[in-house]
């Protein structure tokens, strides 16, 4: 085991991290904010990452393929959240008809189940080539997180404002929110417009940086989304209550769990174990709050007195 | 103000649990009327409100409120004309926000919900005089998570919320039941003070007689999804416990079938 093997890798797994946060912050607004698992973000992920390299490929500028990647993810949210309000389908399993549905879709946006772009060929935004000897504004490290920053900016002020707030409540009491005259169906599908916008953002990064996309760049990704929310709330949740801080957290939560995730490797785990290892982690993270209720608690007086 | 036309509704159709929650129900309130609402367990109170409210569609009947027809709407657009409060005290406001974000919520209600700043500096004033006159002390807590509060605090902040932007017609489902007796005193009283002061057309059941004989100007009890009893006026003024109990007795061949409602 060679010490510098492991300093090399670093900036490498920070920059994975980073790109893997603007998913994570997607996947924050759904099951923190809105309060829904949505199992849409696998597919998405991947319908992000192959629109951006076909637009690419087709001769289309970095910045028009990315934003078209997020429509592209928008409209898979617009897919799930139609399937939940409209259709009246649970959440749970309206992501996962959108996911499997999502497969077929990604592959004929590809044409085959992966699509290459070369670094050398096309002028990418992000990529594994640009973390090291290169000028430092175009170092992906710094790009993604410029990125990140505008985003929280953008949510930070979205969540604020009457629409955003409106959104919040629906997430946390629906019962409130329409006693309130808010439209919970709309604001469920918006948010899950937003997340998936953000996750396929992310995609289309994730397909720059090893310069390639693949049919299942996406699977298991809502695991890494919800590691890094829950990594981010346990280590920063004490101190950071702000939403942007917050948000800011979960990006910090998604770098840590890759740079860890590096360090397993470098320990010389078997990495086809490395999925299973992420989800025992997860569920035992996701498990925590649910003891700490029933085996810690101590025994709280009922009723609504003062 | 509130006009029901015939309204029924039946829950779970077709099934074992089958029930008939309101059999064809005929009901006008005046305006600036505060009917009081009393009944037993499933008499079919809470499934009157919630009909109103538009929680879900009744099967037969129409709804009007203020001359409208409201029958085909859809909930959050009934609630422009609806202020509400629960029973439970979680289900009045959003726990994870504080509580001037839940009063520029509630602000709101009726409006459309743009890109404009969810909270403006002015309204903090404005909230802060409103919520003093709870005398909660919840005027230096405004930033604080409504999750923080105790029941009585919730259910006093929901009730500002539902009159916050003066509803056509309030309606309060037991808001006191979940209370301990001198918190549920206290909420009830400002639930009077703010009805009186905004002369707000309500309606409100309540599980204890005597509140229910005391507040308001006309008084209804329910039985198996029908009102049997209708008393207002002159007569609603005089009315005791032992008058109602005996009237029910009268009109039901039955006695009350609510221990909590006789002793309350």
């Amino acid at each position: 085991m060679n010490i510098a093997s492991l300093i090399n890798a670093l900036p490498g797994a920070a920059a994975q991290g980073l790109i893997w946060g603007i998913m994570a912050i997607g996947v924050y607004i759904t099951f923190r904010v809105l309060d829904i698992a949505d199992l849409t973000v696998d597919g998405s992920l991947c319908t992000g990452g192959a629109v951006c390299i076909m637009m690419m490929q087709a001769g289309y500028n970095v910045w028009i393929a990315m934003l078209v990647a997020t429509l592209a993810g928008m409209l898979t949210g617009l897919a799930t959240g139609l399937f939940h309000t409209f259709m009246g389908i649970p959440a749970i399993l309206s992501g996962i008809l959108t996911q499997l549905g999502l497969y077929s879709i990604n592959l004929k946006i590809m044409g085959k189940s992966n699509q290459a772009i070369n670094v050398d060929k096309y002028d990418l935004l992000v990529s594994l080539r640009y973390i090291k000897g290169v000028a430092f504004y175009k170092n992906t490290i710094l790009i993604v997180a410029v990125i990140i920053v505008i985003l929280i900016a953008i949510l930070y002020w979205f969540f604020g404002t009457e629409l955003g707030c409106s959104l919040r409540a629906t997430g946390c009491n629906g019962h409130m929110a329409r006693a309130q005259g808010i439209n919970t169906s709309f604001n469920r599908v918006l948010g899950l417009m937003i997340s998936n916008g953000l996750v396929a953002l992310s995609g289309a990064l994730r397909g720059q940086d090893p310069g390639f996309a693949d049919i299942n760049m996406g699977r298991g990704a809502i695991v890494i989304g919800l590691a890094a929310v829950i990594i981010g709330e346990a280590i920063f949740g004490k101190i950071f209550h702000n939403f942007a801080l917050t948000l800011l957290s979960v990006a910090f939560g998604s770098i840590i769990y890759y740079l860890v995730l590096q360090v397993v490797i470098w320990l010389g785990i078997d990495t086809d174990l490395l999925k299973l290892l992420s989800a025992l982690v997860v569920a035992v993270f996701l498990a925590i709050p649910y003891w700490q209720g029933k085996y810690f608690s101590k025994p709280v007086k009922k009723g609504g007195s003062h | 103000m509130l006009e029901l036309k015939n309204i029924s509704k039946t829950f779970n159709p077709g099934t074992v649990n089958e029930k008939l929650a309101l059999n064809n129900v005929s009901l006008t309130i005046e305006d600036g009327d505060f009917v009081t609402v009393i009944g037993g367990n499933g008499a079919g109170k809470s499934t009157m409100l919630n009909a109103i409210a538009g929680v879900w569609p009744v099967d037969e009947g129409q709804i009007l409120i203020d001359g409208q027809d409201v029958t085909k709407l859809p909930e959050y657009k009934r609630a422009s004309y609806l202020g509400r409060v629960f029973q439970d005290p979680m289900n009045g406001t959003a726990a994870a926000m504080n509580i001037e974000e839940n009063l520029a919520l509630a602000l709101r209600r009726g409006q459309k919900r743009t890109l404009r700043q969810g909270i403006k500096a002015s309204e903090r004033e404005a909230y802060r005089e409103l919520l003093s006159g709870l005398g909660l002390g919840l005027e230096d807590r405004m930033t604080s998570k409504v999750g923080l509060l105790s029941g009585g605090q919730r259910q006093a902040l929901t009730l500002l919320m539902a009159t916050l932007r003066k509803p056509k017609l309030l309606l309060l489902d037991e808001h006191t039941a979940a209370l301990d007796p001198k918190t549920a005193a206290k909420v009830l009283e400002t639930t009077e003070t703010i009805v009186n002061r905004d002369h707000l057309t309500t309606l409100m059941i309540t599980h204890n007689m005597r509140d229910a004989i005391a507040h308001g100007n006309r008084l209804i009890m329910m039985m198996e999804g029908e009102i049997i009893l209708d008393i207002r006026g002159e007569e609603k003024m005089g009315l005791s416990v032992q008058d109602l109990l005996s009237r029910f007795e009268q009109v039901s061949g039955k006695e009350f079938a609510n221990d909590k409602a006789i002793l309350g």
